[in-house]
């Protein structure tokens, strides 16, 4: 009897889902499907859904100037409330339509380690710029991620070479004391080895502050600070947890000026609401920040925003997150131009092939600058065995009403320090699942 | 006229006491099974069966767990999602340190230490009942949430606590496609479902209801509470955590904590209540609807906008997602408190009667 109802019931979602799937299939030729997984609900739509909104206005400005050689973007988007089991069910729903997804962008460090495991299967690539799990920059193992443009490890490397050259110098790191307040999740322990590693070096002491999620509750935690006095204090946030991070520093009198946020938490949703409270804080950039007078963004506006066409409140375009969603969007698109370089020329292309496309992004400051993208980042090139690309971060500094660039601000990771422990993690990773990490020779293929 | 017993006479003690005593029923059942395992695999899609179908199994072999505590023993609890978490790391550590550990052992052994631990987090209950017990073993929630982001061994010392398992198999049958896992899982619940029948058929399920119904009566006509409670607690706990086990290692074969959280706890408790306290098949309802429902509403909504010439944003369509989704809890606990079961069991009731009701 009780499986009576089962039985119904799969039969019936079998009959009403595969009737939709064919009408979404059913869509003509020569597009190019970028899913989109978007969080617009629940407690973290304020960063999210800025996010969401650059990533399709970038797709709906490149049919507007025409599409990646004649080749209109698709997209579709799907609800994933940040929850791993609905970012699951959307890839596998995205996965199939208009012919098949070119890449996926989880906007969620949980869901990329559940994605990690699907994408080879579906020979689908991951881009997770800026966040994702961090030995993935390593493309001989993690053949199908792209953390382009930087890792959380990248970050914490920058964190210790910001701190030194405030304190004049690495030298002077010794025996000074360093806290990270840290989402305690995935995401938030991502800093962590990189702070451990870089304390044995220098001689500092780290002290973590783990924070449960969603992060309203911190009073422990900055009774923590207030009793051990650490010299600076990094921010791992995300969301309401930032905003709730500077109020308690606030509220305890911690200097903002010796706090710095990682990319998840310098955005203007996480200060904006403290004002005047968070000036001084700083945080990393994915290169860039808030980008209200870069060339692609008017564009944006004039040949969007104007004619009513465009996602989102127009007064969010070039705000830090909106700037994170489009650039995350022109990587993918520029992965499948350069795929196309390959596989021809005006073509639909498949994952497999955007993902060679991927691994040999080339886009120097000149294409940039073309591109409308003067001033706000700096050249990536990717190759079969770095998916990262660039290793530069840029600080910026919340003056009490917006984000501005103080410099120097310009900063790079040290790849003599990461890279072993990319190395490292990656193989540990390719020994558990029994890979054969790829050689140089597999990949020109 | 067809759902009829009359004819069907019972010669012996054992064709009394079958768990179908009615043809018709046994007949159904035996066709619904074979329908999943042969009929299923070739009508629908890798969606379904990833996006669905295994969910759907594992969460309702999880509820089936918490019902036999919450429904048949009476025992509210809202430790279930961290049982489901012992289950999962317990059988990935004994998946990874134990070389050629086969499969099911370890998704098994993952359910037995859950059990060891919900009888530890059980022992409150013989002192407190009601809501206080829900908050003794909230407690186990935060517990091993806690254990499994602060203690780096049970996770094999991953950088993020975050942990992973491929290379499934079993005597040589790889689970690696959406079909061989949707029928390991349907294995898993045709079996458990089985178990828990006759389970509750049994001795055990009678001292466990006689608790739920009024334990100091129980205690008097000579039922252990220390006994009934405990053992409700251990199999729930085994079924919640071999349950949580599948989750991991099948459906996402890469999870970390928060895949355990205290959502999952109270949508378990919720499967349940809506589903049907004290009734096998009301975990199948439930888990249907806390499943499928989201999801089919999230994917019909757009569709039905579009037929009618309205455009719903995404965010809409999630919001109304949610306020669809709460008005029909509401709605089925106004009209039947018992749960969906009920709502069955009086289907058949009135089939049995039709077409002459008086």
């Amino acid at each position: 009897m009780n499986l009576r109802k089962l039985a119904s019931m799969a039969s019936l979602s079998a009959i009403v889902l595969s009737s939709l799937a064919t009408l979404a299939v059913a869509a003509p030729a020569k597009e190019q499907f970028f899913p989109v997984l978007v969080t617009r609900t629940g407690p973290i739509a304020p960063n999210a859904t800025p996010w969401a909104n650059g990533y399709i206005d970038y797709l709906k400005l490149v049919n507007a100037k025409g599409g990646i050689n004649g080749v209109k973007t698709v997209f579709e988007e799907c609800e994933t409330g940040y929850a791993t089991d609905r970012i699951v069910e959307c890839y596998e729903r995205l996965k199939g339509m208009h012919g098949g997804a070119t890449v996926f962008q989880p906007l969620s460090t949980g869901g990329t380690f559940a994605l990690t495991e699907k994408a080879p299967v579906d020979k689908i690539p991951l881009i997770t710029a800026g966040y994702g799990r961090s030995e993935s920059q390593n493309g001989a193992v993690f053949t199908w991620n792209f953390p382009l443009l930087g890792t959380y490890w990248v970050g914490s490397e920058v964190a210790i070479q910001y701190i030194a050259k405030k304190l004049g110098g690495v030298g002077n790191l010794k025996g000074k004391k360093i806290a990270l307040v840290y989402h305690d999740s995935p995401y938030g322990k991502e800093a962590i080895p990189v702070l451990e590693e870089l304390s044995k070096k220098y001689g500092y002491e780290v002290q973590l502050l783990p924070v449960a999620a969603p992060g309203v509750e911190q009073k422990a935690t900055w009774l923590q600070i207030r009793q051990a006095r650490p010299d600076f204090v990094l921010l791992s946030g995300w969301g309401v947890m930032n905003l709730t991070a500077l109020r308690e520093a606030q509220a305890t009198g911690y200097p903002r000026d010796k706090m710095l946020g990682n990319w998840w938490s310098g955005a203007e949703p996480d200060v904006r609401d403290v004002g005047e409270g968070a000036k001084g804080y700083s945080a990393m950039t994915l290169q860039h920040g808030a980008e209200p007078n870069s060339k692609v963004v008017k564009e944006i506006l004039a040949t969007l925003h104007a004619k009513g066409l465009g996602t989102g409140p127009k007064e969010e375009v070039g705000d830090v997150l909106y700037m994170r969603g489009l650039i995350s969007s022109m990587l993918a698109v520029e992965g499948v131009r350069k795929a196309q370089e390959r596989y021809g020329k005006g073509k639909v292309m498949t994952g497999e092939q955007v993902r060679w496309g991927l691994e040999h992004l080339d886009l120097d400051q000149k294409t940039l600058d073309a591109m409308g993208f003067a001033g706000v980042m700096r050249p990536v090139q990717t190759s079969c065995l770095d998916h990262m690309g660039s290793s530069w971060v840029r600080i910026h500094t919340w003056n009490g009403k917006k984000w501005e660039f103080v410099s120097p601000d310009w900063y790079q990771a040290d790849a003599n320090t990461l890279r072993p422990m990319v190395m490292l993690a990656s193989g540990k990773y390719a020994e558990e699942k029994k890979l054969k990490p790829r050689t140089p020779e597999e990949c020109n293929k | 006229m067809l759902y009829r017993e009359n004819g069907q006479f019972k010669t012996s003690y054992a064709a009394d006491q079958q768990i179908f005593p009615i043809a018709q029923d046994r007949w159904a059942v035996i066709g619904i099974v074979l329908f999943a395992f042969i009929a299923v695999p070739l009508l629908v899609d890798e969606y379904l069966f990833r996006a669905i179908l295994i969910p759907f199994l594992i969460l309702s072999l999880a509820a089936l767990g918490v019902n036999i505590l919450v429904g048949y023993c009476g025992q509210i609890t809202l430790g279930a999602g961290a049982f489901m978490a012992v289950g999962a790391y317990a059988a990935y550590n004994f998946h990874i340190r134990i070389e050629g550990m086969p499969l099911l052992l370890s998704l098994l052994l993952g359910g037995f230490t859950a059990a060891i631990v919900g009888i530890f987090f059980g022992i409150p209950s013989l002192r407190v009942r009601g809501l206080y017990l829900a908050v003794a073993t909230l407690a186990a929630q935060f517990f091993t949430d806690w254990v499994f982001l602060r203690i780096p061994w049970f996770t094999d010392n991953s950088l993020s606590g975050n942990v992973s398992v491929s290379n499934l198999q079993v005597m040589g049958w790889q689970i690696n496609n959406p079909l061989n896992k949707y029928l390991f899982c349907l294995a898993f619940l045709v079996v458990f479902a089985l178990l828990a029948k006759n389970m509750t058929r049994s001795a055990i399920g009678r001292q466990w209801m006689a608790i739920r119904d009024m334990d100091v009566a129980a205690e008097v006509i000579g039922i252990r509470p220390l006994f009934a409670k405990l053992s409700a607690f251990a199999v729930s706990s085994f079924f919640i955590g071999t349950a949580g086990a599948l989750w991991g290692f099948v459906h996402l074969a890469s999870w970390e904590p928060a895949a355990f959280s205290v959502d999952r706890s109270f949508q378990l408790l919720f499967m349940v209540i809506i589903g049907g306290l004290g009734s096998i098949m009301g975990n199948f309802f439930g888990a249907a609807f806390i499943v499928i429902l989201p999801i089919a509403l999230n994917r019909l909504l757009p569709e039905l906008g579009d037929l009618v010439g309205v455009e719903i944003s995404t965010a809409g369509v999630s919001h109304a997602e949610l306020i669809i989704f709460g008005g029909l809890i509401i709605f089925f606990l106004i009209k039947e408190p018992h749960g969906i079961a009920r709502l069955w069991s009086t289907g058949k009731e009135k089939l049995r009667l039709w077409p002459f009701p008086h």
